[in-house]
């Protein structure tokens, strides 16, 4: 099967005052349909700067990236992912529903159209009923749910998520990480998500990208052995824990060379 | 309750004063007075000789409110001695002012955001021209508008507007620079256009700024009405109000029409004030 995310030796350096600086250094990884990939590693290691790639919002200096079998801002055109980060960054002065249908709106949906997306992607997130709410009168964690509510509305193959739920209390990101696998399972989407934290790399995971900075680059590529279906106390397995070690490892061998 | 007391202290200090300075500063003329009738007043004599002048160097405050109850409530609304009469002949002028100054410090905000030629050469334009005195310009803006046939109410209005336009500049270009790079960039996965990005997420979000804005700037309209009305020999209007009186020694006169201008800035102020609240509360942003 053709791989959704396909990068060859990709090269990102940004040209600042302070000279350059080498974002992303030979990264080589593919992504197959369906998969649940996670980017791990410290601050500087690239992984947001590589999503951002997949989304054309920044662009390589060299290599080659394709998504969908496209470049990236083809794919972009063709409505090939949505995108959540870090932030909810909903408009306090839509509804619930006004944002999500933020997408369609712009992407040129019908007005009948848009009312039955909205309907279904806030089942999806089981927001059902909230659609006339304002942003403010919802928790972070809705808030957040939501923002993963209008990234899904058009319909795009790939969820590209920036530490969606880092700015979250470690209870409701347990829930939310449930819910997100859930969702994965229901809609097969392709997911590509960005985090600092090693359980939840491990718990969510197909495929586990470590990366380390300065240069930003791949140090390990680890496939996942555990399980489609995840209840939350899988966190207390054997191998779990073992996986989470090799993430560990690899993550300060990534730093080995400059301590 | 707790915010009358302190207010009514205040105003009482202010009167007090200003009673106290009254008398210092009429006394002069019953001293004068006196010395040419060959009399001598006392002190208990002086003081409320001094209180109610016909032409005093300072009125005191019960002159200033009789003369603005009586020009503002004892006439006609159309004679020519009422304040309503002169308050709507400036506030007129004022509001159209504020109107195009709005519009044009929009249009300059919307421009010097989407060209980057706009951005560089407009803003120190704006700030040039609001470093010339607005008494300089006031006459020359008239005589000019005057000799192509624009009369009336039109030139008073454009010199408000040359007031009112850069406060909405400078809000407005902040306002609408004000969305972080994340919403930006979240358009952009979007595909949207430059025109959905100003009408979805730029202009909503410049609201709060907007109107922070309107508020010096219809504070400005009324100033640049008034002096328009100084420099014309102006028949009508609370600025020819202030410059009859001066002419003719009518202090009382003077005070009343600055009352009456203070009054009706802060009354635009606060109406500017309610449309914001109720604006910035149904768009979720109010602080």
């Amino acid at each position: 099967m053709a791989p959704v995310i396909e990068a060859k030796g990709l090269d990102l350096v940004f040209q600042t005052a302070d000279g350059p600086v080498h974002a992303l250094k030979d990264v080589n990884l593919t992504v197959g349909k369906g998969e649940f990939v996670s980017f791990i590693g410290p601050s500087g290691c690239g992984k947001t700067t590589f999503l951002r790639c997949v989304a054309a919002l920044e662009h390589p200096t060299g290599g080659t990236l394709t998504v969908n079998g496209m470049t990236p801002d083809q794919a972009r055109q063709a409505r090939a992912y949505g995108y959540v980060f870090q932030a909810a960054g909903l408009y306090p002065w839509r509804t619930i529903a006004g944002n999500i249908r933020l997408p369609l709106e712009i992407m040129g949906f019908s007005k009948a159209e848009q009312a039955e997306r909205v309907e279904r992607v806030l089942e999806l997130v089981e927001l059902a009923g909230f659609g006339k709410k304002f942003p403010w009168q919802l928790s972070g964690g809705m808030q957040q749910r939501a923002s993963i509510a209008r990234a899904l509305a058009f319909d795009a193959d790939i969820l590209l998520m920036d530490e969606p739920f880092g700015a979250l209390d470690e209870i409701v990101r347990d829930r939310l990480n449930e819910e997100l696998l859930k969702l994965w399972a229901r809609t097969e989407k392709t997911i590509g998500f960005v985090t600092h934290s090693i359980p939840e790399a491990v718990y969510l995971s197909t495929k586990i990208v470590v990366m380390s900075p300065r240069p930003g680059r791949i140090t390990d590529i680890i496939d996942s052995p555990l399980p489609k279906e995840r209840p939350l106390d899988i966190r207390d397995s054997r191998e779990f824990i073992e996986i989470a070690h090799r993430v560990r490892e690899g993550l300060r061998a990534g730093h080995g060379d400059e301590v | 309750m707790n915010r009358v007391l302190p207010v009514l202290t205040v105003i009482g200090v202010i009167v007090v004063l200003w009673y106290a300075a009254a008398v210092w500063m009429n006394r002069t003329w019953v001293y004068d007075q006196a010395a040419r009738d060959g009399a001598t007043v006392s002190f208990a004599e002086m003081v409320p000789a001094t209180l109610n002048q016909e032409r005093p160097v300072l009125p005191t405050p019960h002159q200033v409110v009789t003369e603005l109850v009586k020009s503002t409530f004892g006439m006609k609304v159309t004679s020519k001695k009422s304040l309503v009469y002169h308050g709507w002949v400036t506030l007129s002028a004022t509001l159209l002012g504020f109107a195009i100054g709005t519009g044009a410090g929009i249009l300059l905000a919307v421009g010097i955001i989407h060209n980057r030629a706009m951005d560089l050469s407009v803003m120190p334009w704006a700030i040039a021209s609001q470093t010339i005195p607005i008494l300089a310009i006031a006459p020359m803006i008239i005589v000019v508008l005057n000799s192509i046939g624009v009369q009336g109410l039109v030139p008073k209005a454009i010199i408000s507007a040359y007031l009112s336009f850069f406060p909405v500049v400078v809000g407005m270009v902040k306002g609408l620079r004000s969305p972080d790079a994340m919403q930006l960039d979240l358009l952009k996965t979007y595909n949207a256009t430059g025109g959905e990005v100003f009408g979805k997420l730029r202009l909503p979000s410049s609201m709060p700024y907007l109107f922070a804005s309107l508020k010096v700037g219809i504070a400005a309209s009324l100033v640049g009405a008034i002096v328009g009305e100084l420099p014309t020999g102006a028949v009508a209007g609370l600025g020819a109000r202030l410059l009859s009186g001066s002419y003719y020694g009518q202090t009382v006169q003077i005070w009343a029409a600055l009352f009456a201008a203070a009054l009706v800035a802060a009354a635009l102020v606060a109406i500017v004030g309610v449309i914001e609240g109720r604006v910035l509360k149904r768009m979720g942003m109010a602080r």
